[in-house]
């Protein structure tokens, strides 16, 4: 007798759609604590707030405004160099928004370094000796943009697993059947039947000796055989970088544009 | 895909012997993505924490036998109640029934076969047991062991030259792999409940965590920045909670409660939902008002998230917001009586078998009710004055988390234990030890309400002449509790191997939900068929109805 069982490790689009706007909610208000902070501090602080944003650089955080921004078009057009099947322009767009990733780190290290040679950096004499508005402010801006920082590297680092996913996905791997999942097969065997009932491949015999059985299967989905399945870590990926740059997008006028 | 693999039918083992890609030893554990497997895992950590910040509380109490110094100093007493508190906080309650139980039972009770992210759920395990290794790591390192007490108030968290840094990531990367649950959680419950069932045909264990899951999603990030706050305080210097640098110290408080009220609820909810399952399985009855149980737990989530400030009525807030977060923590009195009542009414005209999870649940209700008239006494403002940071709270606490969720753990742990082993537990020890931690308990926790209406203030070593009595007693309760809980503990172990075999689907005879339903123990797909459902997760099945 024979019977269908379903494919282990069954993609669930909707499901990791779901626990990823999750993840992002906590991301949100992560960084919503720090933001808490700041609307207290700057209540009690208006004058020292508005001098101290006047020792940031407003040109360097508008370039890296417009890089980041910029970056969010390029991860959009890879997913939807994706949906249209266009492997190498995805690839190519997923290295330029890391790219722009790294541009946006280098501008920001200069720009601490440029804070930290003017004496200016978390407990320095230097800005002990300002009035305490600006010492709240200048720990805001090095732990805001220092943790805005580490998610943008995080981003970049993802990105670089998704070039990689992307550039191999033609070698998808099913595992039909693996582990613990074998021993309900135990003592018969796998098989692919095409919609007639014709085997197209059978597996040996199986028995307590055999692991698992995985099957490699070649495909390059084109547009009109699109399966979202296939890029829901890239999507996910994408929505990850998003939100690093909306969290940035909030950050720039609280910090550079309050002078 | 017209993929179809094609299987000869088997037999179904059990998912302990179940054959696994790391054979049988002890990485068939450690690497299983098994929901089973990794609610197991959690439940064996977790036990050795409950047993060792138990240890640390047994200690706190014999210090506190005799006014002065009986056995420990002033700063080893400091690091006690820290460690007692990070351990049994962290470690033990907020992990607690859903990480343990919860992951063995949810995707059974909503007749999945897993959860939505099983590699996630083995991560978060793998988070949990990192978090507690720096946690420990933390007692041995630098300038020693914490000891601001586990809530890390600033200032003193940071002018301390104890280990909080190392503590602090070690609670939030415990706070990550709460997370990770609660996320995971949710996404099953959503994704995964079995074709036919609603969210209105959702057993009450599996509502309860899902309103525990948000909670965890949305309150454990608040924790979590917080914490990495503090570390970036005590390394660099940013300021923001440092008074001499223009920083606001309650402005850590808020944060810190923004988080750890909630988090109140993160731990009790899921013994809510526990209790419900208890009531109605051993009194052979389908919960009375079952919506209104539902809805009451996700209304304790939603309000609970709004109350954090009732800690800091005496931190200098203005007298408008404690008059709103006074009213909106009596608020959450109201689904919480909800439940009590509706656990009553499903007692009423039941027949009620005096199994031992049941007299854990019946005593459940005794002391959680305890526990949350002394809340609202505490959300009283003129009363929260008189009795704040005294044992008065200590008390409180105590009934709500230990009267509560602890003993909701030990009655589920019964409850479940002939579905997780295969094998009953020894009655007569299971019900002794029942006694002694009732009574224990009360011994134990009682005579602080006196104590702390007479002016006992918490986490102090000593005391004076006049609270001695009423700490001794308090003394010999912490030893029969303990003894309840050896007992029970060697009972529960004992069980494992020398229990009667017990391998019914149902052996309480009163079981509706899905658990009762797959042989104990569970398959390890848990069901050869996915169930349709068809009914209520209480209602009788047609054949019975008559």
């Amino acid at each position: 007798m024979s019977q269908s069982v379903a494919l282990v490790g069954h993609r669930d689009y909707t499901g990791s759609k779901l626990g990823m706007w999750m993840f992002l909610a906590t991301e949100v208000i992560l960084f919503g604590g720090m933001f808490l902070l700041y609307a207290a501090y700057r209540s009690d602080y208006p004058g020292d707030f508005h001098a101290a944003a006047g020792e940031l650089n407003t040109l360097v955080g508008t370039v890296n405004t417009l890089i980041l921004l910029t970056s969010s078009l390029t991860m959009a057009l890879s997913i939807a160099a994706c949906h249209h099947g266009n492997r190498k322009l995805a690839m190519i767009m997923i290295l330029v928004t890391v790219i722009f990733g790294g541009a946006f780190m280098v501008n920001k290290y200069f720009e601490w370094m440029t804070k930290i040679a003017h004496g200016i950096y978390p407990s320095s004499e230097f800005l002990l000796a300002h009035p305490k508005g600006e010492i709240i402010f200048f720990g805001l801006y090095f732990t805001m943009t220092g943790i805005h920082g580490l998610h943008v590297l995080i981003g970049m680092v993802l990105l670089v697993g998704m070039f990689f996913k992307v550039m191999n996905q033609p070698n998808a791997q099913v595992s039909f059947l693996s582990g613990h999942g074998l021993q309900r097969a135990d003592g018969g065997r796998l098989a692919m039947l095409d919609p007639n009932g014709v085997p197209l491949w059978k597996s040996e015999p199986i028995d307590d000796t055999m692991e698992r059985v995985v099957v490699k299967t070649k495909y390059w989905p084109v547009k009109s055989r699109f399966r979202v399945e296939d890029f829901s870590l890239l999507e996910n990926v994408g929505l990850y970088w998003h939100i690093v740059d909306i969290i940035w997008i909030f950050l720039f006028p609280l910090f550079y544009l309050i002078t | 895909m017209a993929n179809h693999a094609v299987v000869a039918d088997t037999s179904e083992v059990s998912f302990y012997k179940a054959k696994s890609r790391w054979g049988e030893g002890l990485f068939s554990w450690i690497f299983s993505t098994d929901h089973k497997r990794i609610g197991l895992m959690y439940l064996a950590l977790m036990s050795v924490f409950f047993l060792t910040g138990m240890s640390i509380g047994f200690l706190m109490r014999l210090e506190l036998i005799a006014p002065g110094r009986t056995i420990v100093g002033p700063e080893t007493y400091n690091v006690f109640f820290t460690l007692h508190g990070m351990i049994m906080i962290f470690m033990f309650v907020v992990p607690g029934l859903s990480a343990s139980l919860g992951n063995f039972f949810l995707p059974i009770m909503i007749g999945a076969k897993d959860v939505a992210f099983p590699r996630l759920n083995l991560l978060s395990w793998w988070l949990f047991l990192a978090g507690s290794i720096i946690a420990f790591a933390s007692l041995f390192t630098a300038a020693g062991p914490p000891d601001t007490g586990w809530t890390f108030y600033a200032p003193y968290s940071i002018h301390t030259g104890t280990n909080v840094p190392m503590a602090c990531f070690a609670a939030f990367v415990l706070g990550f792999s709460s997370i990770l649950t609660g996320l995971n959680f949710v996404t099953t419950i959503h994704r995964m409940r079995a074709p036919g069932m609603t969210f209105w045909k959702m057993p009450l264990f599996p509502w309860a965590l899902y309103a525990t899951g948000w909670v965890q999603v949305v309150a454990t990030p608040v924790l979590g920045i917080t914490l990495v706050l503090l570390i970036l305080e005590r390394f660099f210097g940013i300021g923001v909670f440092d008074p001499a640098k223009g920083g606001d110290p309650i402005l850590y408080q808020h944060l810190f409660w923004i988080y750890s009220h909630p988090a109140v609820y993160i731990m009790i909810l899921p013994a809510m939902g526990v209790i419900s399952e208890i009531i109605s399985v051993h009194a052979r009855r389908p919960v009375f008002g079952y919506g209104f149980i539902a809805m009451s737990s996700v209304a304790i989530a939603l309000f609970g998230s709004l109350v954090w400030a009732h800690h800091m009525f005496v931190s200098g807030n203005s007298e408008l917001a404690n008059f709103i977060f006074s009213l909106l923590t009596m608020v959450v009195a109201i689904p919480s009586a909800v439940k009590v009542f509706n656990w009553v009414a499903t007692l009423y005209k039941g027949s009620i078998a005096l199994e031992t999870p049941m007299l854990y649940a019946l005593s459940f209700i005794f002391l959680f009710m305890i526990g949350g008239f002394t809340g609202m006494m505490l959300g009283i403002l003129s009363i929260d004055v008189h009795v704040h940071d005294t044992y008065f709270v200590v008390g409180h606490f105590h009934y709500v988390i230990f009267g509560g969720l602890g003993f909701a753990f030990f009655g589920a742990l019964h409850h479940w234990f002939p579905k997780m082993t295969g094998r009953m537990y020894h009655q007569i020890p299971s019900k002794i030890s029942w006694f002694l931690l009732f009574v224990g308990f009360n011994t134990l926790y009682m005579p602080m309400f006196i104590l702390g209406w007479e002016g006992m203030p918490r986490r102090y070593y000593d005391y004076l002449p006049q609270f001695h009595h009423l700490q001794v007693v308090s003394t010999v309760g912490s030893w029969i509790l303990i003894s309840g809980v050896i007992i029970m503990v060697v009972n529960l172990l004992r069980s494992i191997r020398t229990g009667p075999v017990c391998t019914e689907l149902d052996p309480w005879g009163g079981g509706r939900t899905l658990e009762w339903t797959i042989p104990s123990p569970p398959p390890l797909e848990n069901f050869e068929e996915i169930p349709i459902i068809d009914r209520g997760p209480y209602e009788l099945k047609p054949s019975e109805a008559k």
